[in-house]
């Protein structure tokens, strides 16, 4: 029986259990002895020019090494032009998540002008953390205060202008026309509103956190981040070749994309190092984390949905203005995937979005779990549900009818979405059944006559998501088998807790045989894996695991050749048993030879293959979540009671990890339909840069989550798999989302902006009430 | 100031700065790096450890309060080789991914058992309030806790 | 996330303790469990050049039956509050309410005497404590003094503790019918402080983060005196009070929700007796 499909409990387990994972600051490497610890000085107004740096005081306390600003940083090469010109506002966006620069570009350390409070204006060198708060608190920096941009209709007006060379704060337009209303013309129920979909922080349990070494000509960095080569190529920045760069991502402790690469302090570290010959050393504090890691989100949507009384969408317009904060570090990338996804799982035959992408005085946007589609299942869902409710039918039903159909795929949407295997009704009809949804419409009803101070809400959202977006860049594995009988697969995937190493390790042991204790993993060393791509967009196990089994299979076929030569007997006729490991004679079972024989006599003693894999396409995973909650209709607060999901990503590897993924994108997606948002004040000044302040949910407020299994495969690659990564949060926010507002619906509730505080939500019932009351 | 504690059964004496925080005594002098530091306003738990069997965030408590006292962090948790139950238990139920909250979150239940053997699951889950977690969404780590109760029995 | 530099020095006994706030002036504090100076420091919103650490004094944590009233040491940590059988069977309200204080870690910490100390208007013992019409000797350099509840919380942080002063013990008078308690604590997540809290015991109403200090709701009160309904009594529950708004909630909704959760607790006090 293969081992595939099957539960098996972590490799990574033992040793995260009992020692601890060992996270940039743990590190005790030689290299770093002696480092010294770096604190950045942060610019405390959202908006303002520089006028002043006086770094006396600081430089005066003890064990302070040196204190550095955008002046020192004179050994830098000049900033390689962007690839051709950047584009204006008007013309199609660069391609791919890349900051847009130009005009637009970003500072390593603030030059003349901050754009967001947390900005990093100066870095502070001292021989222990302690002593680099104290003395970092002493730089003392004056500022011109600036008018403050903080909210995307503050941008659109242009008054206060964050680059005053762009002449607008609008630095991104993208999509199609969308002012042809005709399509509406014969729909007859249409609505049509604006809905919000929040900035939220990404918030990894461990924030960024960078050591790096400069020694003899070469720099070695260990970084937290989720691809070590990309990092490696964004360090040449310092003015060095990549191969004089190593980049180490040691244990992180969680990315969700907004450890993608490395970023601008990060950079600085790295600098510093090279720049004093001091290994130098950074993990920022949680109020740095909440104020300057790239945060996710921050859409502003307006929709129009229109169709027929049976329930049939006709038209869907969908106008995406994205805030991007002080620095559009992903160009025009992640409304551009919004409206990819736009019309979600329906075949709605006028499909029309566009974009436009404005900078604002906060902390910038890139990517967060989901990464611009949770925004767009967010918000057709969302969508959906106002249509039932303003056509009077129930949601459900309304889905059915206008789902993408089986027989349809490959199916191309009316936003261009190559969708290649999808059964959105089974996932529905799964859910339904489990929940007996039936029943619960009749509770509902039940405390609906009773006048029950607990309401109860029903929240479903049926989404598909894009994953591995960048299946042409493709992943790297290399697997050699070595004399001792034991193997190493070397993988371009850096994973930060979602436990490649058990599954590259099950997919190793189906092919060749060799048990999984015998079977190392590493990843994320650019001296031992100088080409690979990384952890993000769900992409790993579609496009690692298939490099893994097509390196396992070139393996096979170079041992099968040894195997051969060794027994004296025809290739065709040598078997390996992959569930023992052991080569065989067709018809022979006297004769026999292990892994370590095969491969001792290989070149070197060793068999090696490796192996590029690419897709020529993304792959579509998709499901549907039913969220059911309860609101207490005299205080707004809403407890979650079930959340029942049939999330489909094609064959299971190894559930335990599925419904780990699963698990954990449902509560990030509740967590933004309840409870989490980062707010600034009018002055751009952060509300909840604090642990204390931001809503992080908890196991509080969460229910245990009822997971049903259903596996479409794709033919894209030869494991048959798309990615579950981001799956979870995608749908999770809609269906919670659509349960609170059901759950007040009888009162007159149609919608109720995220995050559905109790405030928000208790505000929407008084109102709905005060206009039933006319 | 110089403070004297036991940390897993052994003595360590260290002369600090007087606002030394426990966690740094623990992570640096010490050396015991399991235990992770996650925010600045005691809300997260990473840093949990057990204060004379008590869970306590290690990160509110100064170095100096905890002189004379004896702590056990993840690193002093198995004993002669075998995993806690607790560690077993979060091993058979997938309870950690990246496992950076998963020291303190371990602790912060070993406590919670030692004071309720035979949890509900919304104890479990009220017992965690000051646990944050990012990557599980806390379904495993609650059947974590709950069977290392059951096994407890 | 580290505290500015400062002196720590250990008491172990009141009179040390006292002679060393006396010795160090305006530039001490006394730290209790440290759960709400610390958290403070360490965001460099209070920067004391001298802690004095009461931890090391065991005769001020206790728990004691005085007859007509309990008797709680200031040093007693919240878990044992929330734990002690005298409490539970004798206070029931004080129990309960120090079981909602923060967190399990945060209440092995905490203590009762730290949190009255602090002063916070958004702090659930204290309004409980007034509700209970609880009393707090203060020992001082010049003797001891015993200071009611109503008299002791005069503003944000500000209480009737003159400088050097210590909190030693709170005295629960203990309720006639102590099944008559209710205590809402409305937050958006179980670990937040109260939005609004609600600190019932018999017909004496007080209220958590409504004001500046805890407030006893007396307009509440005195319509239950009158033998008004709960529901009608409830209605005037945001009277008399001065709440803010802020990212969590409004001025408005603190009113609403201090309307509906004194409802709840009186109906639940109703209910237990």
């Amino acid at each position: 029986m293969s081992i595939l499909g099957t539960r098996v409990i972590r490799t990574e387990d033992p040793r995260l259990l009992t020692a601890g994972g060992v996270y940039v600051d743990d590190l005790r490497e030689p290299e770093l002895a002696g480092a010294v610890r770096a604190t950045f000085v942060r610019a405390t107004v959202a908006h303002a020019l520089i006028t002043g740096i006086d770094k006396s005081e600081a430089l005066a306390q003890p064990g302070v090494v040196a204190v550095l600003t955008a002046a020192d940083m004179t050994d830098l090469p000049a900033p390689e032009p962007p690839g051709g010109e950047v584009p204006g506002p008007d013309e199609p966006p660069a391609e791919g998540p890349v900051p847009l620069g130009g005009k637009w570009a970003e500072p390593l350390l603030a030059v003349d002008r901050v754009r967001f409070v947390g900005e990093p204006v100066a870095i502070v060198l001292t021989d222990s953390t302690y002593q680099g708060e104290d003395a970092a608190e002493l730089v003392s920096v004056d500022y011109e205060v600036l008018p403050a941009v903080t909210t995307i209709e503050g941008a659109l007006a242009d008054d206060s202008l964050l680059f005053p060379d762009a002449g607008t704060n609008v630095c991104v337009r993208g999509g199609r026309d969308i002012s042809d209303d005709s399509v509406f013309a014969d729909c007859d129920v249409v609505v049509e509103g604006d809905i919000v979909n929040q900035r939220v922080a990404a918030l990894p349990m461990e924030g960024r956190a960078t050591a790096a070494a400069f020694i003899d000509g070469k720099l070695t960095v260990w970084a937290s981040t989720q691809n070590a080569q990309l990092g490696r190529l964004i360090f040449t920045a310092i003015g060095l070749p990549p191969d004089a760069i190593r980049v180490v991502a040691p244990d992180v402790g969680g990315g969700f994309g907004a450890k993608i690469g490395v970023d601008r302090e990060q950079i600085v570290v790295a600098w510093a190092a090279k720049h004093t010959g001091r290994p130098v050393r950074w993990v920022e504090t949680r109020n740095e984390n909440l104020m300057s890691m790239t945060q996710g989100r921050a859409q502003l949507h307006h929709i129009k949905i229109g169709g027929d009384r049976d329930g049939k969408i006709k038209a869907y317009r969908l106008d995406v203005i994205q805030d991007a904060g002080a620095f559009p570090r992903m160009s025009g990338f992640l409304p551009m995937l919004t409206n990819l996804m736009a019309p979600g799982v329906y075949d709605i035959p006028h499909v029309q979005a566009d974009y436009k992408v404005v900078v604002t005085n906060t902390t910038p946007i890139a990517a967060y779990r989901g990464a611009g589609r949770p925004e767009a299942a967010a918000t057709i869902e969302r969508s959906v549900d106002w249509f039932a409710a303003a056509a009077g039918l129930d949601p459900a039903e309304v889905r059915k009818a206008n789902f993408i159909q089986p027989d349809q795929f490959p199916f191309v949407t009316k936003a261009g979405a190559p969708y290649d295997t999808g059964d959105y009704e089974a996932a529905l009809e799964k859910v339904l059944g489990a929940a007996d949804y039936a029943s619960l419409r009749a509770e509902q009803q039940r405390r609906r006559e009773a006048g029950d101070t607990r309401q109860l809400g029903l929240g479903l959202a049926s989404y598909v998501e894009i994953t591995a977006a960048d299946a042409g860049a493709g992943e790297t594995a290399k697997v050699e088998v070595h004399d001792d009988g034991t193997a190493t697969i070397y993988t371009g995937s850096s994973a930060h807790g979602q436990g490649h190493h058990t599954a590259y390790a099950m997919i190793l042991q189906d092919e060749l045989g060799i048990p999984m204790d015998k079977i190392e993993v590493i990843h994320g060393d650019t001296d031992l894996i100088p080409d690979g791509v990384g952890t993000y967009a769900s992409r790993s196990l579609q496009l690692g695991g298939s490099a893994v089994h097509n390196a396992a299979i070139e393996v096979k076929a170079e041992a099968a050749r040894n195997a051969a030569a060794l027994f004296e007997a025809a290739e065709a006729d040598v078997v390996l048993d992959a569930a023992t490991g052991i080569w065989h004679i067709a018809g022979d079972p006297d004769k026999s030879l292990s892994w370590a024989q095969v491969a001792g006599n290989a070149d070197g003693g060793l068999i090696v293959a490796n192996v590029r894999f690419t897709a020529d396409r993304p792959t579509f995973p998709f499901g549907t979540h039913l969220s059911v909650a309860e609101v207490d209709t005299e205080t707004g607060k809403v407890t979650l009671l079930r959340h029942i999901t049939a999330d489909d990503a094609g064959p299971v590897l190894n559930p335990i990890l599925m419904e780990g993924q699963r698990h954990g994108g449902i509560a990030q997606g509740a967590a933004q339909a309840l409870c989490e948002e980062v707010l600034y004040d009018a002055d751009g000044n952060p509300l909840t840069s604090t642990l204390a302040d931001y809503a992080a949910i908890t196991a509080t407020e969460l229910p245990s989550f009822e997971l049903l299994t259903s596996e479409t495969p794709t033919s894209v690659n030869p494991l048959g798999v798309k990615g579950i990564g981001e799956a979870g949060t995608i749908g999770s926010t809609p269906a919670v989302h659509n349960a609170v507002i059901d759950a007040v619906s009888h009162l007159g509730v149609r919608h109720i902006d995220m995050p559905m505080t109790p405030e928000r939500v208790w505000t929407a019932i008084s109102e709905a009430q005060k206009a039933s009351a006319k | 100031m110089k403070v004297e504690l036991t940390v897993n059964g052994k003595e360590v004496t260290a002369d600090v700065e007087d606002r030394m925080l426990l966690v740094h005594l623990l992570r640096d002098v010490a050396n015991l790096t399991a235990t992770n530091i996650g925010c600045e306003t005691t809300s997260c738990g990473a840093c949990t450890v057990l204060l004379d069997g008590e869970s306590v965030k290690s990160c509110t408590v100064l170095a100096a309060q905890a002189d004379g006292q004896s702590v056990t962090t993840l690193e002093g948790l198995a004993a002669d080789g075998q995993m806690h139950a607790v560690q077993q238990a979060f091993h058979q139920e997938h309870g950690l991914q990246c496992g950076f909250c998963t020291p303190g979150m371990v602790m912060a239940i070993v406590s919670l058992l030692k004071e309720n053997p035979s949890p509900t699951e919304a104890e479990v889950r009220t017992g965690l309030e000051g646990n944050i977690c990012r990557c599980t969404g806390y379904h495993n780590i609650v059947r974590a806790a709950l069977a290392a109760a059951e096994a407890g029995k | 996330m580290i505290p500015p530099a400062f002196t720590y020095v250990r008491a172990t006994s009141v009179d040390e303790a006292l002679g060393l706030a006396a010795e160090h002036g305006e530039d001490a504090k006394y730290l209790a469990g440290g759960h709400s100076l610390l958290p403070l420091m360490k965001l460099r919103f209070a920067a004391p050049g001298v802690l004095i650490d009461l931890g090391r004094i065991p005769e001020l944590a206790y728990v004691r039956d005085e007859g007509t009233y309990v008797a709680i040491g200031a040093l007693t940590r919240h878990h044992d509050v929330a734990h002690a059988s005298l409490l539970e069977s004798d206070v029931p309200l004080l129990a309960h309410t120090a079981e909602a204080v923060g967190d399990p870690q945060i209440r092995h910490r905490g203590t009762i005497g730290g949190s009255v100390a602090h002063g916070d208007a958004a702090s659930d013992l204290p309004a409980a404590l007034l509700a209970l019409d609880a009393s707090f000797v203060i020992r001082g350099q010049d003797g001891t003094r015993t200071v009611p509840a109503a008299e002791f919380f005069r503003g944000i942080f500000e209480t009737a503790l003159e400088p050097g002063e210590l909190l030693t013990e709170i005295q629960v008078p203990k309720p006639a019918s102590p099944a008559a308690w209710g205590f809402q604590k409305f937050t958006k997540r179980a670990i937040d402080w109260a939005i609004v809290g609600v600190a019932v015991q018999g017909h004496a109403v007080a209220l958590v983060n409504m004001g500046s200090t805890p407030l006893r709701a007396t307009a509440v009160e005195n319509a239950l005196a009158s033998g008004a309904s709960i529901a009608d009594a409830a209605a005037l529950a945001a009277a008399g009070t001065s709440a803010g708004s802020d990212i969590h909630a409004s001025k408005a909704f603190r009113e609403h929700l201090a309307r509906v959760l004194v409802k709840r607790a009186l109906e639940d006090a109703a209910a237990r007796s």
